[in-house]
C-alpha cells in the first residue's frame, strides 16, 4: 500500500521510500524514513496535494509523490 | 587611537522555519547588509557585533533541511562552510521540532567546525508540554547548548558568550557513529582520503566521505579535481557501494538519513518529556477553515483582493499625497537646468529633463511598493503563504507553475493594474527553480497599470457601445495567454531546470514582529532603488539620444528659427512701438516673460483658497512687478487703488496668440524631430511590415517609444497626430478619430493587443535580471512578447479583416482560441510530465 491511497484521518507508518534522486533525497532530508508515523491531515480544496503530520510537524505532498512512500496500516 | 580588532568569522545556519533571521537581528542589532550571494539571486545577509577584544564577522545562511548538492540553498550553505571555513557554527533549532533539526545539526557536526546550538523558541515548546533537559542534550549532542527567545529577545547575551567561548576552545564537535556496517566503510574510505595530506586540509575527511558513499555528486567533483588519486577513490566507493547494496538492499544514502534519524530519536527520547499534549494547537483550529475546501478559498480569494486592494489600489492613491513632493522635487532640479528657448531648447536642458522625469516617475511608485513588501513579508513570516501554495497548487501545477506563483501573478495585475516589478521580485519565494523562471517570465504580460491608457483611448473610440466586455476580454486574455505559455516555457527551454519536489513544509501560524516586517520591507526597497535609478538613467539618456537624432538639418533649423522670428516681429507690431512694454519685451524679454507666465500659471493652478493665493501673488508681484501686471490682465492694486491698465491687457491677449503660435511650431518641430530621428526611421522603415498587424508608422514610434515606460505610447501618439498632449484627453481622441478615418475597430484591437503582450519596462526587465541572475533571461522576456504580440495583432487585424468580422467578435475568436489554447496546452503537459519525471530520475540514477 502506498500513501496516496490513504484518507484524511487515517495514521500509518512507513514501511520503504521507493523514490530516488531529488525526491528520494528530499523525503529522506524531511523524516520520511521507515518506522515514521503519519498521520493524514486533509487533503486540499483540489483533493491534491495531501497535508500530513510526520514527526511533530506539518508537511504538504502531492500525490505523485506520495505514491512513492510505501506504508503500513496498523 | 582605536585597535584593530581580531575578526571572528562565523555561520549562522538552521532549517526553514527555525526563527534563524531573527536570531541573526538579535545577533547583530542593526549592524547588518543584505547583498545576494555572487552571480545568483538567493540573499545574503552578513552582520557585525564585538565581543571583548574581538569583532563578530556573521553570516546567515540560507534555510536548509539538509546539506545536500540537490537544492541551490543547500549547496550555497555548504560551500560557503567549506570555502570560508568559518571558525564557528551556529545552528538554530527548533526547540518545538528538535527531532527533524537534529538531522542537520549532525551534519553540521561532520564538518568538525566548533559549534553551537541555538534552542530557539524555548518558550514555546514549554507551552506545548515539552520538557527539555538541554544539559543532557549538550552532552549527548556533544555541543554547546544555549535555549533563546528570538522575538522576544531573550538570550542574547549568553548566546554571544558561548559563541565567543566555542571560538576560544576550537573543540570539534562529537560526530555520529553510523553503525557498524556503515562505519566498516567509512572508516577506512577516511584513510584513504588523509592519505593525500594537502587535499585532506582543504576538506573535511569525515564529511566528505560520508557525502562520497551517499553517492553526492559534488563530493565527487571535488575528489575528481583536487585529489591526487581521485579517480582510485571514487572506483573504490563505487565498488563499496554496490557491496552494500546488494548486502543490505538498501542504498547507502537511505541508511545514513535513517540512522541520522534513528540517533535523533533516541537522543530525543532521552532528553525531552512531553508531560502534556495539546488536542489542537491553534494553528490546528486555523487551518481548520484556512485549508477547508469551502472556506478556504473565500479566505483565499480575500487575502488576494486585500492584498491587491491594499499595495495597488491604496498604494496607488497613496501617491496622490507623495505626488506632490516630488513633483516639488523635479521641479526645484528643473530650474537648476539652463532655461528654455524660443523653439529650440539646449541639450543640456532637454536630456536631463527627460532623465530625472524617469528616475521620478519610477520613484512615484515607491508607496506601492513599500506597502507590498510589506505585506509579502506579513504573509511569509505568518505561515499563509505555504497554505497558499498547498491551495493552489493543483491549478497551478497544470501550467508549469507553482502554488506559490498566484501571488507574483496577482501583483502583476491580474485584471487591470498592477505592477510587474514587485510581481518578478515577489517569484523569489518559489522553491522550484523552473517554476520560478517560467512564473517571473510570464508575469510581465499582466496587465500593468501603463498599459491602461492606452487601453482607455482606444476603446473609448472604437468600442464606446462595448467598452466594459471589451475590457474585460482584455483585462483576463493575459492571464490565460499567460498560463499557456509559462506551460510552454516549462515545456521548452526551461525543461533542463531544476524542479524541486514539492514537500512542502507548513509551518505553525505566529504573529510577525513589526521590527521583523519592517527591515525586510526596507532591506528590499533598498535593494530596489539603488539597482533601478542608476540604469533608469542610463537607458532614459539612450531612449533621448535615439528619439531626437540626428536631429533637423540646419536648412530645417533655419527655418524654424525664421518662423520664430516671424512671430516674434508680428508680436511686437501687434502691441506697437508706443506701448510701454514694448522695450520690457524685446530680445530675450518675451522669452523671460514666458517663462514667469508658466511659473505663474503653474503655482496658482489648482489653488482655491484665498489665501495661499494672495501669498503666491505677492511673491510673483516681488519678482517682476511688470510682467505681473501683465499676466494679471492689467487688473491690480497699487498703493491701495484698484488700477486698469489697458496698455497691459493687450499685451496679455495678443501674448496668447503668441503662445499658442509657439507652441504649435515647437510641436511642429518635435513631430519633424522624432519622424527624422533614428527611431522614426526604424517606425517608418517598419511600415510595410507592419501594414499587415494593422500599424502605420506613428503606431510603429510610438510602440517603439513606449519600451522606455508605456505611459509614453499615448504621449507619443499625441505628438505625432498633431499639436501637443494637451491637458484633456478627449482632444487627443477626436484628433485620432477625426485624422485616421481610415481606421477600424480591427486596427485599434490589433494595437490593444500588441500593447497586451508589450515587452516589460526596462526597471522590471532589470529585475528580470537580478532575480534571475543572467542576461540571457532578461533578453529573453524582451523578445518573446513581441513575437506573441505580432501573432495576436496578426490575428487581430489581417485575419479578421479576411473573415470580414468586428471588432468584438473578432475580440470573442481571439479570446476562445486563447482558451483553447491554455487548456490544450495544459493537457500536453500532465502526461510529459510524468514520462519527463522518470527520465530525470533514470539520468540520477545512472
Amino acid at each position: 500500500m502506498t500513501l496516496d491511497e490513504l484518507k484524511p484521518g487515517q495514521k500509518c507508518h512507513i514501511a520503504k521510500v521507493n523514490a530516488e534522486g531529488v525526491t528520494g533525497q528530499r523525503l529522506l532530508d524531511m523524516g520520511f524514513v521507515p518506522g515514521a508515523k503519519i498521520h493524514i491531515i486533509r487533503n486540499a480544496p483540489l483533493v491534491d496535494p495531501v497535508e500530513i503530520l510526520l514527526k511533530g510537524y506539518h508537511i504538504s505532498i502531492r500525490h505523485s509523490e506520495s505514491k512513492e512512500i510505501e506504508i503500513v496500516v496498523p | 587611537m582605536r585597535r584593530k580588532l581580531k575578526e571572528i568569522k562565523v555561520a549562522v545556519a538552521g532549517q526553514p522555519n527555525s526563527g534563524k533571521s531573527t536570531i541573526f537581528n538579535l545577533l547583530t542589532g542593526g549592524r547588518q547588509h543584505v547583498a545576494n550571494y555572487p552571480g545568483i539571486t538567493v540573499e545574503k545577509k552578513t552582520g557585525t557585533y564585538r565581543i571583548q577584544e574581538h569583532k563578530v564577522f556573521l553570516t546567515d545562511l540560507p534555510g536548509t533541511y539538509s546539506l545536500t548538492s540537490y537544492s541551490l540553498e543547500e549547496r550555497i550553505a555548504r560551500d560557503f562552510l567549506l570555502q570560508e571555513k568559518p571558525e564557528v557554527i551556529v545552528d538554530i533549532v527548533d526547540a518545538t521540532n528538535l527531532e527533524r533539526n537534529l538531522y542537520l545539526v549532525f551534519q553540521l557536526a561532520e564538518i568538525g567546525i566548533p559549534l553551537v546550538i541555538d534552542l530557539n523558541m524555548a518558550d514555546v515548546a514549554k507551552s506545548r508540554g515539552f520538557q527539555i533537559d538541554t544539559e543532557k542534550l549538550s552532552q549527548e549532542i556533544g555541543a554547546e547548548i544555549v535555549p533563546t527567545v528570538g522575538n522576544k529577545g531573550r538570550g542574547k547575551r549568553e548566546l554571544r558568550q558561548t559563541i565567543h567561548k566555542a571560538y576560544e576552545s576550537k573543540k570539534s564537535p562529537r560526530r555520529l557513529d553510523y553503525g557498524k556496517e556503515l562505519e566498516s566503510i567509512l572508516k577506512p574510505l577516511g584513510q584513504f582520503l588523509s592519505k593525500d595530506a594537502n587535499f585532506s586540509k582543504r576538506y573535511p575527511i569525515r564529511w566528505l566521505a560520508v557525502k562520497l558513499l551517499e553517492n553526492d555528486s559534488e563530493a565527487q567533483r571535488a575528489v575528481k579535481k583536487y585529489s591526487t588519486n581521485g579517480e582510485e577513490i571514487l572506483s573504490y566507493v563505487e565498488e563499496e557501494r554496490k557491496k552494500f547494496i546488494s548486502q543490505y538492499e538498501e542504498a547507502p544514502e537511505k541508511s545514513i538519513a535513517h540512522q541520522r534519524y534513528r540517533e535523533a530519536e533516541k537522543i530525543v527520547g532521552h532528553c525531552v518529556k512531553q508531560i502534556r499534549t495539546e488536542p489542537k494547537t491553534l494553528t490546528d483550529r486555523i487551518d481548520m477553515v484556512v485549508c477547508n475546501r469551502f472556506s478556504g478559498l473565500i479566505v483565499l480569494l480575500g487575502t488576494i483582493y486585500a492584498m491587491y486592494n491594499l499595495s495597488i489600489v491604496q498604494g496607488y492613491k497613496i501617491t496622490n499625497y507623495t505626488w506632490p513632493l516630488l513633483a516639488g522635487l523635479q521641479k526645484f532640479l528643473v530650474l537648476s537646468l539652463p532655461p528654455e528657448g524660443f523653439v529650440f531648447d539646449p541639450l543640456l536642458r532637454a536630456m536631463p529633463l527627460g532623465v530625472i522625469g524617469g528616475v521620478i516617475a519610477v520613484l512615484n511608485y515607491v508607496p506601492i511598493f513599500i506597502i507590498l513588501f510589506a505585506l509579502i513579508a506579513i504573509m511569509e513570516d505568518t505561515g499563509y503563504l505555504a497554505r497558499m501554495s498547498f491551495i493552489l497548487d493543483r491549478v497551478f501545477r497544470y501550467f508549469g507553475l507553482h502554488g506559490q506563483s498566484v501571488l507574483p501573478l496577482v501583483l502583476g495585475g491580474v485584471y487591470v493594474g498592477g505592477c510587474a516589478i514587485p510581481g518578478v521580485m515577489a517569484c523569489r519565494g518559489i522553491k522550484d527553480e523552473k517554476a520560478r523562471l517560467a512564473t517571473m517570465l510570464v508575469v510581465p504580460l499582466m496587465n500593468c497599470l501603463a498599459k491602461i491608457p492606452l487601453y482607455v483611448l482606444l476603446l473609448g473610440l472604437f468600442f464606446a457601445a462595448t467598452k466594459g466586455i471589451m475590457m474585460f476580454f482584455i483585462g483576463t486574455i493575459t492571464i490565460i495567454i499567460a498560463l499557456g505559455v509559462a506551460k510552454i516555457l516549462s515545456l521548452t527551454i526551461l525543461k533542463r531546470k531544476e524542479s524541486a519536489p514539492f514537500i512542502l513544509e507548513m509551518p505553525p501560524y505566529h504573529l510577525p514582529t513589526i521590527g521583523g516586517v519592517l527591515r525586510r520591507c526596507l532591506e528590499r526597497l533598498g535593494i530596489f532603488i539603488k539597482k533601478i535609478i542608476t540604469v533608469v538613467m542610463v537607458v532614459m539618456c539612450l531612449v533621448y539620444l535615439l528619439i531626437n537624432f540626428p536631429g533637423l538639418s540646419k536648412e530645417r533649423k533655419a527655418h524654424y528659427n525664421s518662423q520664430a522670428n516671424r512671430i516674434k516681429k508680428s508680436f511686437m507690431k501687434k502691441i506697437g512701438e508706443d506701448n510701454p512694454y514694448t522695450k520690457l519685451l524685446a530680445g530675450d524679454g518675451l522669452i523671460n516673460f514666458t517663462k514667469y507666465r508658466n511659473d505663474y500659471r503653474a503655482a496658482t493652478r489648482g489653488v482655491e483658497e484665498e489665501k495661499t493665493k494672495k501669498v503666491i501673488e505677492q511673491k510673483f508681484r516681488q519678482r517682476n512687478f511688470e510682467f505681473f501686471k501683465i499676466v494679471k490682465k492689467g487688473k491690480y492694486e497699487l498703493e491701495g487703488k484698484k488700477i486698469k491698465d489697458k496698455d497691459a491687457k493687450k499685451v496679455h491677449k495678443t501674448y496668447k496668440k503668441v503662445f499658442n503660435q509657439r507652441r504649435e511650431l515647437r510641436a511642429e518641430k518635435k513631430k519633424e524631430t522624432i519622424k527624422g530621428s533614428f527611431l522614426g526611421r526604424v517606425g517608418i522603415a517598419l511600415e510595410p511590415i507592419t501594414k499587415k498587424l494593422g500599424f502605420n508608422w506613428q503606431v510603429n514610434i510610438a510602440l517603439i517609444s513606449a519600451f522606455a515606460a508605456k505611459e509614453n505610447a499615448v504621449g507619443t501618439i499625441g505628438v505625432l497626430y498633431e499639436s501637443p498632449p494637451t491637458e484633456r484627453e478627449d482632444r487627443l481622441e477626436k484628433r485620432l478619430g477625426e485624422k485616421e478615418g481610415g481606421w477600424t475597430p480591427l486596427h485599434a484591437l490589433a494595437i490593444i493587443l500588441f500593447m497586451a503582450m508589450y515587452p516589460p519596462c526596462i526597471p522590471t526587465l532589470l529585475m528580470i535580471r537580478v532575480e534571475s541572475g543572467s542576461t540571457m533571461w532578461m533578453l529573453f522576456a524582451t523578445f518573446y512578447p513581441i513575437i506573441l504580440g505580432i501573432i495576436f495583432a496578426f490575428l487581430a487585424f489581417t485575419a479578421g479583416n479576411l473573415l470580414g468580422f468586428s471588432g468584438l467578435k473578432m475580440m470573442i475568436t481571439i479570446y476562445t482560441l486563447a482558451i483553447v489554447f491554455m487548456v490544450g496546452v495544459g493537457f500536453i503537459k500532465r502526461k510529459e510530465k510524468t514520462v519527463q519525471q522518470k527520465t530525470a530520475q533514470d539520468e540520477i540514477h545512472r
